[in-house]
């Protein structure tokens, strides 16, 4: 008879994946146009969108910050999965180190992200 | 053979356990007609050219589900396949991929046998009946929910086109996926906890990164790539759920 089964704590990674992709198929092009062409380029928004005081001000609100980890936690999460299992299509057939090195700057990203958000103020 | 007879080279991936230390290959130049397949065209091999070609078939008809075979690298029924779609080209036939090769074309497919049977792909029944009881009723929609999953004929096309299955081949993989929420969603069935024990595990439905070719290989049309994901929901939800139901497989 074979091993017993053993569950996969997979589903942790695949929902963290699964919502990362969701918030960036959503919002992603988005941010893009407003952080990258429209703010930058002076498109549509006016002049001082993304000026410090008002950065400032949206990073300390309470629904600022928790969009903010939103997007940069997920959206780190989503990569590391995405770029974990494409290894094996560039024919790096990644094992342990591949996962730590993946998953783990997901992790210091988010704990960089929490730590720069709670460090700025309410 | 009229002048007008085609001839097309066909290269055969060949092994023979008992004398050959690695796979090789063997090109035949082999007479044939616009409506042979590519399994009349290794049939022809071995009842005019090589006699020792070894590989599997029966019905002709993609019905049995044993000429699956690699076809210039893509996974194919040989009977469905056709020698005049190749044409002038040559067509180069190997084992299906993934699996161990038993001799030339024929694997070795004992691990899926014994994924077959670990999902018990019967019906479980929910409750004792007696005979008494009569037969089990359906809805057309209770019968729509299962009844595309049934028709796999065990061809293993979905396994040699699954990457993941090639890397970690004790994945449970499309074909007995697909079997086992063909059982799971009937509605006489009652033995859902039990099989998701197996969608859960290591071995289980998370080793698919969504690659979908299983499904596009597939000749019947089971679509196991849905099957997988639609499960990948069932277990996620399952995984964070089960703290909340008493009951559920869960360990
Ligand atoms: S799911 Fe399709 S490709 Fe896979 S074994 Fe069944 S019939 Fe063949
Ligand atoms: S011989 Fe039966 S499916 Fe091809």
């Amino acid at each position: 008879m074979k091993a017993p089964l053993k569950r996969s704590n997979a589903p942790i990674f695949w929902a963290l994946f699964g919502a990362g992709g969701m918030l960036s198929a959503l919002l992603g092009p988005m941010l893009v146009f407003i952080t990258g062409l429209a703010v930058p380029l002076g498109l549509l928004l006016p002049a001082d969108t993304m000026s410090y005081p008002k950065m400032l001000a949206f990073a300390q609100n309470f629904i600022g910050k928790g969009f903010i980890f939103a997007i940069i936690a997920l959206f780190l999460w989503h990569a590391a999965h995405r770029i974990f299992h494409s290894l094996h299509d560039i024919g790096i057939h990644a094992g342990t180190g591949a996962k730590l090195l993946c998953y783990g700057s997901a992790m210091l990203g988010t704990l960089i992200a929490a730590y720069a958000l709670l460090a700025i103020g309410f | 053979m009229s002048d007008m007879q085609k001839t097309i080279e066909i290269e055969v991936l060949r092994y023979h356990p008992e004398k050959d230390k690695e796979p090789h290959r063997q090109v035949f130049e082999v007479p044939f007609t616009d409506d042979m397949s590519v399994l009349q065209g290794v049939q022809y091999i071995k009842d005019y050219l090589d006699g020792s070609l070894s590989f599997r078939w029966s019905c002709r008809m993609a019905i049995c589900g044993s000429c699956g075979m690699m076809i210039n690298g893509i996974p194919n029924l040989s009977c469905q396949t056709f020698l005049r779609d190749y044409y002038p080209a040559r067509v180069r036939v190997e084992a299906l991929a993934h699996f161990p090769i038993e001799r030339d074309l024929v694997i070795n497919m004992e691990g899926f046998i014994e994924k077959l049977e670990s999902i018990q792909p019967y019906i479980i029944p929910k409750e004792e009946r007696t005979l008494a009881q009569g037969e089990y009723l359906q809805t057309p929609e209770q019968l729509n929910a299962y009844e595309q999953f049934s028709s796999c004929i065990n061809c293993l096309l979905c396994y040699a086109a699954c990457p993941q299955f090639g890397l970690n081949s004790s994945f449970i993989g499309p074909a007995a996926t697909a079997l086992l929420h063909r059982y799971n969603v009937d509605s006489r069935d009652g033995g859902k906890a039990e099989r998701m024990e197996l969608i859960n595990s290591e071995e289980g439905v998370f080793n698919c990164t969504a690659v979908g070719y299983c499904s596009e290989v597939c000749p019947k049309h089971v679509d196991p790539a849905n099957a997988v994901n639609q499960n990948k929901t069932n277990s996620a939800a399952d995984y964070f759920l089960r703290f909340l139901a008493p009951k559920g497989g869960a360990k």
